[in-house]
């Protein structure tokens, strides 16, 4: 079975979600990778040297610049009738992407598969992963988007060669306006080893700011979120984890003020080793967590901030 | 102009689900049931369209068994004009073929715009929206967290894992809404007995024109666990206690 993998990139920068895409693809069969962006040479090359890649496919072209949907579909549609398989990080591009794919080939997509039991046998979570599903799926070709968080990332050191697609898209259907991409130089949350994140009780802002942050750069920690947290405008979208946010696995997993609804701890479960600082001794987010403390975290994180630097 | 928004029926999100002993699915007897919250979102969005003097009618259809004319109730509580059920009876309909009902639908509604949630909180397919898109051929706007519309295109700002992204589609086009849309208002008793009196069309795939074919599964469920429970943990009583576990018992630091 060949399997085409879409790289997940920022048109300089393979990142992190496609060597562990990857690792699902190959059990799946022989892997392609696919970059599908504007000057992106070095992304391609970046991909080349993963372990296990066949060939790199670089479609490099104006209209792919921002990756929208409808342009990467009609590219990764050209190349489909060569594989069996079309595989993607459920990141929001990869999410935004596939299921153009599947209509158009008229095949069902399993998203967020979090083990591949063979090449037609995948695990997914349904209902914020209270339940595990284990799916057949008999499509001549099979459509799927991967929880990075649940696989290792393959090695590095290989040398793929590299060939460029053609690329002659149609009309646009839709228009780039803008970005407005958080900066920041922290870990990205998807990936880190260490996460802390706040709920609604942080209050603010900039409480958010001076309570959750200081410990953050402390543990060299990506910075997480509840949902209420982000709703209530104390911390951006792109930090909010959970059921409908981002699924994380790292290390460590600190939350602070955060209840544990089950849309959270969709999100966060996998993680290895979960703290919680809640003044609720009876929070649901206790039942998950290997250390709790019971505090209220405008005290105790303050204090953990300083016993880190020691 | 004329919007349509697609409302699943689905398990209130309050409900912890339960999954089977059998292994052949989660019990879903005598649970709560309510309109996905991701579409009440998108119900929310097109009714201020139409307060706000831009879209004329507003057009909700859901699929499903006969009660998924309850959910359709609950959104024209909220102020949408009338409903479509496409009755599926029992039969389990995988965002492929909802997609595929959808393009019927919308085929025959012609609306300018239609809105769907980004993921059902069921399946947590995140599928649908795109899918139907890609059927009708049309530019998408998925995961919107603002939309701004007017006489020939709408402007979508999207969440995206690395902050906001913006995108113009022409008309017609498809919205899958995000959680910072807006907040749903709650309907008053007055207006949901006004719903009461709305109509609500009642259709069946056959008679959009779907065989079978079209809309039977194409994935077999082999069996549905329960996830690894996690053990709790302990309680630790002071700062320094849960620094010291960290570093010399879990090593994570
Ligand atoms: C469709 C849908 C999707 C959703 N998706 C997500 C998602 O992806 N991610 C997500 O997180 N949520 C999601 N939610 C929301 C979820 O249901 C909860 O509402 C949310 O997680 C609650 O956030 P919270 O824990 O910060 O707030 P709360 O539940 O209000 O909890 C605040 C906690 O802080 C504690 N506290 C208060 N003061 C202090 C103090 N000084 N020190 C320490 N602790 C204190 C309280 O005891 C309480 O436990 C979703 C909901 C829906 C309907
Ligand atoms: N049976 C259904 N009836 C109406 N709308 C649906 C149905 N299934 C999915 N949708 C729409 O598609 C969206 C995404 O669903 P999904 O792709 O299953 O996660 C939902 O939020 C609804 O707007």
């Amino acid at each position: 079975m060949k399997t085409l993998l879409i790289a997940e990139h920022d048109n300089h920068t393979l990142s992190a979600h496609t060597a562990k895409a990857l690792t699902a693809a190959t059990k799946l069969g022989a892997v392609d990778i696919l970059v599908l962006g504007q000057d992106c040479e070095a992304v391609a090359q970046q991909a080349a040297t993963l372990a296990g890649v066949s060939t790199v496919l670089l479609a490099d072209d104006a209209g792919l610049a921002n990756q929208l949907a409808e342009p990467c579909a009609e590219v990764i549609l050209s190349l489909a009738s060569e594989y069996q398989g079309i595989v993607a990080a459920a990141t929001t591009t990869g999410k935004n992407t596939l299921p153009r794919v599947a209509a158009k080939l008229d095949v069902m997509q399993v998203s967020d598969v979090i083990e591949v039991l063979d090449e037609s046998t995948f695990k997914r979570p349904i209902y914020a992963g209270n339940a595990i599903q284990t799916v057949r799926c008999n499509e001549p070709i099979k459509v799927i988007t991967v929880r990075t968080a649940n696989f290792e990332a393959a090695g590095t050191g290989a040398s793929a060669p590299v060939s460029a697609v053609s690329v002659n898209l149609s009309a646009a259907l839709s228009e780039h306006v803008e970005d407005t991409l958080s900066v920041s130089e922290r870990p990205e949350l998807a990936t880190a080893n260490i996460i802390i994140s706040g709920g609604r009780a942080l209050g603010s802002k900039e409480q958010f700011q001076q309570v959750i942050l200081p410990v953050a750069d402390k543990l060299g920690a990506a910075v997480g979120a509840s949902r209420a947290a982000v709703d209530a405008g104390y911390a951006p979208n792109d930090w909010q984890v959970g059921q409908t946010g981002k699924i994380v696995s790292p290390q460590l997993y600190i939350a602070c003020g955060i209840s544990g609804a089950i849309q959270h701890l969709a999100g966060m479960k996998d993680s290895k080793v979960i703290v919680a600082i809640n003044t609720d001794e009876d929070a649901p987010i206790f039942q998950v967590a290997d250390y709790g403390l019971v505090a209220d975290l405008f005290e105790v994180l303050p204090e953990l901030e300083q016993q880190l630097g020691s | 102009m004329k919007v349509l928004v697609a409302v699943k029926r689905v398990v209130d999100y309050n409900v912890k689900v339960r999954v089977k002993n059998d292994g052949s699915g989660v019990d879903l007897t005598n649970v709560k049931m309510s309109i996905n919250p991701f579409d009440e979102i998108a119900v929310e969005e097109a009714v201020r369209l139409k307060e706000a003097g831009k879209v004329d009618e507003v057009v909700l259809v859901s699929i499903g068994s006969a009660k998924s004319e309850e959910t359709l109730r609950t959104g024209l509580a909220m102020g949408a004009d009338r409903g479509i059920l496409v009755n599926t009876d029992d039969l389990a309909v995988e965002p492929l073929a909802v997609a595929k009902i959808l393009q019927k639908v919308t085929e025959k509604e012609q609306p300018s715009l239609v809105i769907l949630g980004k993921q059902a909180i069921d399946d947590d397919c995140n599928q649908t929206g795109q899918m139907l898109s890609a059927l009708m051929n049309w530019p998408q706007g998925t995961f919107a967290s603002e939309v701004a519309l007017d006489d020939t295109q709408v402007t979508v700002t999207r969440e995206v894992d690395g902050g906001l992204q913006t995108v113009k589609l022409s008309l017609p086009a498809v919205v899958t809404t995000d959680l910072r849309l807006n907040e749903p208002r709650f309907a008053s008793l007055p207006n949901i007995m006004k719903a009461k009196k709305k109509p609500v069309d009642k259709l069946t795939p056959a008679e959009l024109g779907l065989g079978e074919g079209d809309i039977k599964p194409r994935l077999e469920i082999v069996q549905t666990q329960e996830p690894a429970k996690r053990q709790a943990g302990i309680k630790v009583v002071t700062v320094a206690e849960l620094v010291d576990k960290l570093k010399n018992e879990a090593g994570v630091l």
